[in-house]
């Protein structure tokens, strides 16, 4: 089984992320959940959402202490959440800056990737909503859900001109990582 | 789940799964009021009759007792009636609980566990309706999304039938249920349809026949009607099993019918509980089971009627049982720990049962806590310390 933190602010869309991992992973015919920190929802909060993936089917519903990824929409989160707590040596983070990832000083063994998916946003939806260019990178940077299930996911989700901008938005952010 | 067929499964929310459910279960009238985490189940409903999908009178209305209140007037009407609710909600139904019972109306509802305020806390526990149990509705706790789509469509089988004709609340943890995306073979329309034939009330209020509904009962009577309920309660045992047995017929899934058990045949350690911490707990046996541990699980599906005879049989075998659950009963113990030790004091059933109050108002049950627990308990074979207690206790905050 394989299990994804997504830090984020209130707003960002970092249950929607968990959800489209969700059915990406069942469109790759393995088993998935996925569930928000459940919280008094407020915009701009640091919020956190789960997903698991795993070829049974996923019975266990605590939440998420031990990730094999971690997902972090907005850098700023660094300095007030331990993102990296627990995160294990074998996983990997990504985490959305224009840093490079040495400069983070995360506390983690773990591999450090880094995107300014902020930048991928803006350039083509002209909006700083990242999700969908993190799940982009999520996927290149994880290869565990495939980029045809999560492209299917996220027309299913986003329809028309959005859909095809963040299509573009998670081609660019996956071949950036992978 | 008795075998998994993915072909049809789609991964939806869990308050979609439900709300889908129940549109085909077709009710005539839904009146609900939305609260957290209850809301999604109603909107998802709200949006159905909107959109023309499901034929039904949604009565928004202005609290949760003129919710359920509505419902006992459509339900004395011949309408099969639905509604949705959770904690304060649910508490501020409680006098129409009893009117709804006492009338024998076969009104389900979708309770999303939420723990009681004060203090305000939106999150997961069962206290809402564990404090609820003595009200006369039929009560039913699911582990999975799955299983809360299916005893929906099984709840209004056993409320309507002709012998049972009594209100049933299919409790599903609050966010943990509610707010999870998980994969879900949504229920066939038609299939549905055959499984749960249209509601045929024997007597309902028409003006050309004039009866009266819940009316005065002095002393010489009131006894009588009550009897009659329990004995519903009783009888509708054999139902919950039935209805179970049937959907597994037609829909090839089963979740047990009042209780179900995991690796509890041979287990010296049983965990006793109800809910989704099922999951997590089925996980935590595996685990131990890989050790050497003898640990099982039996599910507590049907709280009221309580399984005496079900729980004596399957528990018979234990050293030692555990129970986990997520309501206390303020100066005494909690529920389900003390109906379970009441069951077994009549018979030759002997061993210790330790209780154990956890993730109240939304604290995470975690595979160590569990873990934790069957280390307590295989302590408790030699010797009881602690009866009952607070898992978790923070004492450097008290």
């Amino acid at each position: 089984m394989k299990e994804i933190r997504l830090h984020g602010r209130g707003g960002q869309g970092s249950v929607t992320a968990a959800e489209i991992i969700a059915v990406a992973a069942f469109a790759d015919k393995r088993f998935s959940q996925a569930f928000p920190a459940f919280g008094v929802e407020r915009r701009g909060a640091p919020v956190m959402a789960f997903a698991r993936i795993a070829d049974q089917p996923i019975r266990v519903r605590s939440q998420i202490y031990e990730p094999d990824y971690v997902i972090v929409q907005d850098v700023t989160l660094l300095d007030v959440v331990n993102v990296a707590s627990g995160l294990k040596d074998s996983g990997k983070i990504i985490v959305n800056t224009d840093r490079p990832a040495e400069k983070l000083k995360l506390s983690t063994k773990a591999e450090v990737i880094t995107i300014d998916a902020t930048k991928i946003a803006m350039e083509i939806l002209g909006r700083p909503i990242v999700n969908t260019t993190m799940l982009g990178a999520f996927c290149g940077a994880s290869k565990e859900i495939g980029l045809d299930s999560l492209n299917k996911a996220i027309s299913e989700r986003f329809k028309g001109e959005l859909g095809k901008k963040n299509l573009l938005a998670i081609k660019t952010a996956y071949e950036r990582v992978s | 789940m008795s075998q998994i067929n993915t072909a049809n499964m789609k991964v939806v929310e869990g308050s979609y799964a439900v709300a889908h459910a129940v549109m085909c279960c077709k009710p005539d009238v839904i009146s609900a009021y939305p609260i957290t985490p209850q809301t999604h189940i109603v909107e998802h409903l709200s949006q159905m009759v909107a959109n023309g999908e499901l034929d039904s009178e949604f009565l928004t209305v202005d609290s949760e007792f003129s919710a359920l209140s509505v419902l006992v007037g459509a339900s004395a009407m011949g309408a099969r009636s639905y509604s949705s609710t959770t904690s304060q909600g649910l508490a501020l139904m409680y006098e129409v609980l009893y009117n709804v019972s006492g009338m024998r109306m076969p009104v389900v509802m979708n309770v999303a566990n939420r723990a009681m305020g004060a203090p305000l806390n939106i999150w997961n526990d069962q206290q809402d309706a564990v404090g609820a149990r003595d009200v006369g509705w039929l009560q039913i706790y699911v582990e999975d999304v799955q299983e809360a789509v299916d005893a929906t469509l099984q709840a209004y089988k056993i409320a309507e039938d002709p012998q049972i004709r009594m209100p049933i609340m299919v409790c599903m943890d609050g966010f943990v249920l509610t707010h999870v995306y998980e994969p879900v073979e949504l229920l066939d329309k038609e299939l549905a349809s055959q499984y749960l034939p249209a509601f045929q009330p024997e007597k309902i209020l028409d003006p050309a026949k004039p009866i009266t509904f819940g009316a005065f009962a002095d002393p010489s009577t009131y006894t009588e009607f009550r009897y009659q309920q329990f004995d519903a309660q009783l009888k509708s045992m054999a139902k919950i099993e039935k209805a179970a047995k049937e959907f597994e017929e037609t829909f090839g899934r089963h979740y047990g019918g009042l209780v179900d058990s995991y690796f509890a045949d041979d287990a010296e350690v049983v965990i006793v509980t109800m809910g989704s911490v099922i999951g997590t707990i089925k996980d935590a046996i595996d685990a131990m089971r890989k050790e050497g541990k003898k640990v099982g699980l039996v599910k507590v599906r049907s709280y009221r009627p309580f399984p005496v005879q079900a729980l004596r049989q399957a528990l018979k075998g234990a050293s030692v049982i555990a129970v986990i659950e997520k309501d206390v009963s303020i100066g005494a113990e909690a529920g389900l720990v003390t109906d379970l030790k009441s069951a077994f004091y009549n018979s030759k059933i002997r061993m210790p049962i330790i209780g154990f109050a956890a993730g109240l108002g939304g604290r995470d049950i975690t595979i160590k806590d569990i873990r934790k627990i069957v280390d307590k308990a295989e302590a408790a074979r030699k010797g009881i310390e602690s009866e009952f207690e607070f898992l978790d206790l923070r004492t450097e905050i008290l």
